[in-house]
Formats: C-alpha cells, structure tokens, sequence
C-alpha cells in the first residue's frame, strides 16, 4: 500500500455480491461488481436512486462486508475502514461537539501531527471550500451546503491516497457547485488521488470524471462504462462534451425508467 | 399563547419570553406562594381553627432558619448532609460510569451486568435501607453507602443508554478518519453520549437528596433529615419546615451546578450567536 497521501492507490472490487435481509428473505443490492479503479483516476458512479451506489462505496470504505467477493487496496484485501480511504458521507455527519476548524483537524490530530501544523492545514482546506471566516462555528450553526463543504475539507485534509465521495455536492446551489467542482479536479490534477465519486448529475460526472460507470436499477449492475475523453480543464459548452452528456443521459434514463415501471 | 410560527422556531416549549418579563413572572409566584402560605397560617391563627403551632408561617420559618444560622448550629447540619451526598453520588456516579460505559460497549460486559442491575433495580431503594444499617452499621459509611446504591442504578441505565444510542456513522466517520479503539471511544463515543450522560447526573443529584433524608432519620446525631425528625420529637413545626427548605434549596443549587455544567460541555449544542 502506497503510504497516504503520495499519489493515489490502485482499488480492486472483484466479483462483489452485496444482499440484505428484508422481511426475513436476503435481497440482492449488488450483482457481480468488477471494477478496477487505476491509481490517480476519477471514476463516477452513476445510476437510479437505490440502485446499490452507496452500498458499494459503504463496501469499499469498508462498513460493510460484501456477501461475496472481495475489494483490494493495491494488493491488500480491505478488511475494515481506515485512513488511507477518506470518506465524505452522503449525509455530512460532521462532529457536532467540534467546531469546524477542529472537525477539519480531526484526522491528522489523531495521526499525531503537531498542532501548529493542524491549524496550517485546516486553514489551508477551509480556505479550499471558502469556509475560512467560519473556522469557529459549529455545525449547527452551518447551513447543509456548508456542512457538505466541511465534511469534504475534512476527508482531504487527513490527505487520503483514496476519496469516496456520495452526492458530495448534492446540497450545494448551482453556482457553488460548479465552484467545487473545478476545485476538485485541480487539486486532481496535483495530488493524483484516486476518487470514486457518486453523483446523479451527469453534467458534474462528465465534467470530473476518468471514467464513468453507469449501474442498473436495482439489484445494481455494471450496465455500462464510459472512458471520458476530454482531457483536462473541461469546457462544459464544448460539442464533445454535450455528445457525452446525451450520450450518458439515454443509458441512465433507460434505468431509471425502469424503476419507473 | 403559541403562535405557530413560535411552535415552527422554537417547538413545542414556545419562544422563550424576554428576560425581564421571565424574572417578573418567576419572582411574583414565589411570592404568591409565600403570600398565600401567610394568609392560610394567619387564618388558622384567627379562625382559632387547630393549635398554630402545627402550620407555622413563612416568617417564623424564615426566622427559625436564620436563628439556627446565627448560632452557627445550621451550618453543621448543612455540612454534615452534603458531605454525604457529596461523597455519596460521587461514588456512584464514578460506579455507574466505570460499569456502564464498559456495558454500553461490549455486549459481554452488558450481558453479565444487566440481569443483576435488572433484579435489584425493582426494589425500592428505601427497602434496603435496614439492610445496609445491618450490613455495615448505623454510622456515616451507611448512609453513603445508600446513597450510593440508590444513585447507582438510574445512572448506569442512562449511562449503557447513551452509549447505545450513539450515532454509528459518527464512528464510521472516525474509523474512516484512522480513529482506533481508544481514540475512537474518547473522542468520539464520550462527547456524543455526554448530553444523555448529563441528564443521568441530574436524576441521581435529585435521587442522592431525596434518599439522604431517610437515612438521617435513623441514627443520625446531625444533618437536615436529623433536625427535621429532631424537630417532629419536640413539634418544632419550624425547624421542620426551615431543614426542609433548606434542603430544597440545596436540591435546587446542586441541579444549577449539573446544569451550569452543562451549559459549558455541550456550548455546542446552542452555541451564541
Ligand atoms: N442497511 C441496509 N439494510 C437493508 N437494506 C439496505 C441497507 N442499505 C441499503 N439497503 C438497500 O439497498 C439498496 C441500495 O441502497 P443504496 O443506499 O446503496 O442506494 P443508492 O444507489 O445510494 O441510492 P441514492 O441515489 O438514493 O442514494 C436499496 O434498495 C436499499 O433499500
Ligand atoms: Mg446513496
């Protein structure tokens, strides 16, 4: 395993099955995931609601064990959650007893990094996710995009090889959206980490990612994958762009439509 | 009267009122309440009605309180009960938090300790008052000591409670962030089980006053329990009520305390503006 933060790390989700209980019978979630995700690359995942997407960042992060197959970190098989794969939760879950500067702390405090340097870096992030004047405050007193804002500066900060990311920008207005957005793919393009990244909107998916998996209504397969081709600094208007966008738009409805059914 | 746009901000407690007019309405029922003891203990006075002696006004009481006060004899009392709640409902706090932490989080230590917390708990504790008088005598360790066992109980249940309810993507954030077992327990499942925590205190800071009094009616020689069945022995109405008050007093200081604590600990929950 690369030690954290240098560059990113190779993850391995081989032939994973994911069922739960429900009403005593087990129900399929996920269906045979294979998925290799390159060191440096940013994949998106895409697909209905309730299609296993969560589920299967929640397996990668390591919360969950898979009912069958294996997820592997370079050539480690996961055996449980760890610092090396930051997190940012589809519902924040910031420290409501710390401020935001100190949530942000958290993960290189533990790691024993001396408190002038934590200060330096939970500056440096929350400068990151323009939170800067409001280092003080607590969770309560933030708004849902602010706290998604927080929860994602915290994630970097303890400088993860891997980032799974659920709907990080869902509660964020359009315009600071697409701020995040280019901020990510910047500090992409400097720190190569390896980002799995679970959106429903396909422009965001096109304009960040590597590749992009689309996954089946549920129970969630691979339907179908898209190597995006358009190099770096993504002009959003650009003809390939929108060919994508269409493109990616008619394979997610087809899903969607059937949960529809 | 609530308006909905108050139940909407505030909930089902309504905006508070301005302080001032909060103060006025606290202070003027205190002295209704004094007013209309007066009146009742007037009317036995005039009406003739039973010995006066039996419900004595706010002003005798007042003034018994402040001559025991002035000969210095209150504050040995005073000293003497709060000493045993003190060390009393330290012990068990320090009890209930020792076993219950380590039972809300591991369900072998929760398994061994919850049917025999489920079997004594039951009992009242007054019940096995004699039994500790037999056990270990009538002197002071006796009456800590039942302190001790009453207050137990409540706070190791809301103790085991509070860890239980924390929030398990709380911990999933920390594990993902690199927090191990201990830290794990310190900084995250300790602040988030404090707000439950401090509600257990309180209960066992009012259950310690309200258990310490029986154990001072028997074969104590000082404290607030003593002078209140001292005062029943002599039919010093007074002294009675005057321990009494002073006791609810020192109820309503210790809940200040706990609650004051409070206030700092969990600045996070409410922080100002
Ligand atoms: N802990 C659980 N127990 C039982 N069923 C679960 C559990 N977690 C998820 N599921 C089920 O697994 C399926 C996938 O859920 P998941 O949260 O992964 O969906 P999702 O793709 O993230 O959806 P969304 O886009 O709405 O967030 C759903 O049918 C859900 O009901
Ligand atoms: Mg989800």
């Amino acid at each position: 395993m690369s030690p954290a933060g240098v560059g990113g790390a190779r993850v391995r989700i081989e032939g994973v099955h994911k069922a739960f209980a429900l009403d005593g019978r087990s129900t399929p979630a996920l269906v045979d995931i294979n998925l290799e995700v390159q060191a440096g690359e940013l994949l998106c995942l895409l697909g209905p609601s309730g299609c296993g997407k969560s589920t299967l960042l929640n397996i990668v992060a390591g919360f969950l064990p898979p009912t069958r197959g294996r997820v592997l970190v370079d050539a480690t098989p996961i055996t449980g959650p760890g610092p090396e794969r930051g997190v940012v939760f589809q519902e924040y879950v910031l420290f409501p007893w710390l401020t935001v500067a100190q949530n942000v702390e958290f993960g290189p405090r533990l790691a024993g990094v001396e408190a002038a340097r934590c200060r330096e870096i939970a500056a440096r992030y929350l400068d990151m996710v323009g939170l800067r004047e409001h280092a003080t405050k607590f969770p309560v007193q933030l708004s849902g995009g602010m706290k998604q804002r927080v929860a994602i500066a915290r994630a970097l900060a303890n400088n993860p090889s891997i980032v799974l990311m659920d709907e990080p920008f869902g509660a964020l207005d359009a315009q600071t959206r697409e701020v995040m957005q280019e901020e990510l793919s910047r500090i992409q393009r400097v720190e190569h980490k390896t980002i799995v990244f679970v959106t429903h909107s396909i422009r965001e998916a096109v304009y960040l990612a590597d590749r992009l998996v689309v996954l089946t209504s549920a129970p969630g397969r691979i339907k179908e994958m898209f190597t995006i081709k358009l190099g770096e600094a993504r002009d959003r208007f650009a003809p390939e762009f929108t060919r994508y966008e269409s493109e990616i738009t008619r394979v997610v409805k087809e899903e969607v439509a059937k949960v529809r059914e | 009267m609530n308006t909905v746009t108050d139940l909407v901000e505030w909930g089902l407690h309504g905006a508070p009122l301005p302080r001032g007019r909060a103060w006025v309405l606290r202070a003027g029922a205190v002295v209704a309440f004094l007013l209309v003891w007066s009146l009742a203990s007037g009317l036995v006075v005039l009406g003739n009605l039973f010995n006066p002696i039996f419900l004595a006004g706010p002003w005798r009481v007042l003034g018994k309180v402040a001559e025991l006060a002035a000969t210095g004899q209150l504050w040995g009392h005073v000293a003497a009960t709060l000493e045993r709640v003190v060390v009393g409902f330290a012990t068990g706090a320090l009890l209930a938090l020792a076993l219950g932490l380590p039972a809300g989080h591991f369900p072998v230590v929760r398994n061994l300790l919850e049917p025999i917390v489920e079997i004594l708990r039951p009992i009242p504790p007054l019940a096995m008052l004699p039994l500790f008088i037999v056990w270990v005598g009538i002197g002071e360790t006796s009456k800590i000591a039942f302190i001790t066992y009453a207050t137990f109980f409540p706070m190791f249940l809301t103790t085991v409670h509070a860890v239980g309810r924390v929030d398990p993507l709380l911990l999933r954030a920390a594990a993902s962030l690199g927090a191990r077992r201990t830290p794990l327990f310190f900084r995250v499942v300790l602040p988030a089980a404090l707000p439950e925590l401090l509600t257990g205190i309180r209960l066992g800071v009012a259950l310690s006053f309200f258990v310490i009094v029986i154990s001072e009616f028997i074969g104590a020689e000082e404290g607030l329990g003593y002078l209140i069945n001292d005062g029943r022995n002599f039919f010093l109405v007074d002294q009675m009520l005057g321990a009494a008050i002073v006791l609810g007093l020192l109820g309503y200081a210790g809940n200040a305390l706990v609650v004051r604590l409070g206030r700092r600990w969990l600045r996070w929950e409410r922080p100002p503006a």
